[in-house]
């Protein structure tokens, strides 16, 4: 398990690896928390790219962060998702549970 | 039905050993050739079960969960994951996708995850005894190429 964190101008990505369960969730959500308090970004970028496996942590991963962003309207994109990762992240109906697009996961809010 | 091989193994419910279960479970099921995709369904749904005895049915304390892997003919496994926690008291409400006891960070989709991974779940659980989560898959008999 691994999360690295880069900061480009208003733009925070959170390369994440390895496998997100249960007990690996809680480092990346500490480690993109601090980020975005810090940074106030108006675009969070999680990259799935390098996660092998993600069960239903990673959904409550994803949808957790998309509520912090609500508060100040910031977008998120989740990139990089393996067919294992996008075979869960469609069964969570990320498109229909909150204003999301499914194409390839582009996270828009609202504002 | 005839049993042609088994596996059992017991292990605390630290969360440290989720990776563990779902790993010694395809491990096991690998002796079957089946298809990454199948492969990737089994761990998932094992990871959901695991993690659920772990969150939620020894919530503040660490127990036992008992895990077991059976073999039938045509390719049928089934996997039995048992808790002594402390049980669910409306199973059928407990297994709509997004109901979760736990708000913030859990999604309540790990049963719907367990239900559209596998062909089949069953879930029995008393108050204070436990529960026992089964799950059954059916791998794809796949054409022998000789070529
Ligand atoms: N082994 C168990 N022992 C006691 N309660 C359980 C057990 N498994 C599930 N539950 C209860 O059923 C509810 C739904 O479980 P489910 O796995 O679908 O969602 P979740 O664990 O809350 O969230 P997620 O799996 O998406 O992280 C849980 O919130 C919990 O109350
Ligand atoms: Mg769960």
């Amino acid at each position: 398990m691994s999360v690295k964190i880069s900061v480009k101008g208003e733009v925070v990505t959170a390369y994440l690896g390895g496998e997100l369960d249960h007990h690996s969730a809680r480092e990346m959500r500490e480690a993109i928390d601090t980020a975005v308090e810090l940074n106030i970004p108006t675009l969070l970028i999680m990259d799935f790219s390098q996660v092998s496996f993600m069960d239903s942590s990673g959904i409550g991963l994803v949808m957790g962060r998309f509520r912090n962003l609500q508060r100040t309207g910031a977008a998120l994109h989740v990139t990089g998702t393996s067919p294992q990762i996008t075979k869960v992240m469609k069964l969570a109906g990320i498109g229909r549970l909150a204003k999301m697009d499914l194409g390839g996961f582009e996270i828009e809010n609202d504002k | 039905m005839k049993t042609i091989n088994k596996f059992t193994m017991t292990m605390e419910s630290c969360s440290a050993n989720e990776y563990f279960a779902r790993a010694a479970v395809a491990a096991f099921v690998t002796q079957l050739d089946p298809t990454l995709e199948e492969l990737n369904d089994i761990k998932t749904a094992v990871s959901e079960a695991v993690t659920n005895c772990i969150v939620h049915a020894y919530k503040n304390s660490i127990g036992k969960i008992y895990i077991t892997v059976e073999i039938f003919p045509d390719n049928l496994i089934k996997i039995k994951i048992r808790d002594k926690g402390c049980g669910i008291p409306d199973v059928e409400k407990a297994m709509e996708p997004l109901y979760t006891t736990v708000g913030g960070e859990r999604a309540g989709l790990g049963f719907a995850v367990m239900q559209s991974f596998t062909d089949h779940i069953s879930v029995r659980s008393v108050i204070g005894k436990g529960t026992t989560v089964t799950l059954n898959k059916k791998l794809e008999l796949r054409v022998k190429c000789n070529a």
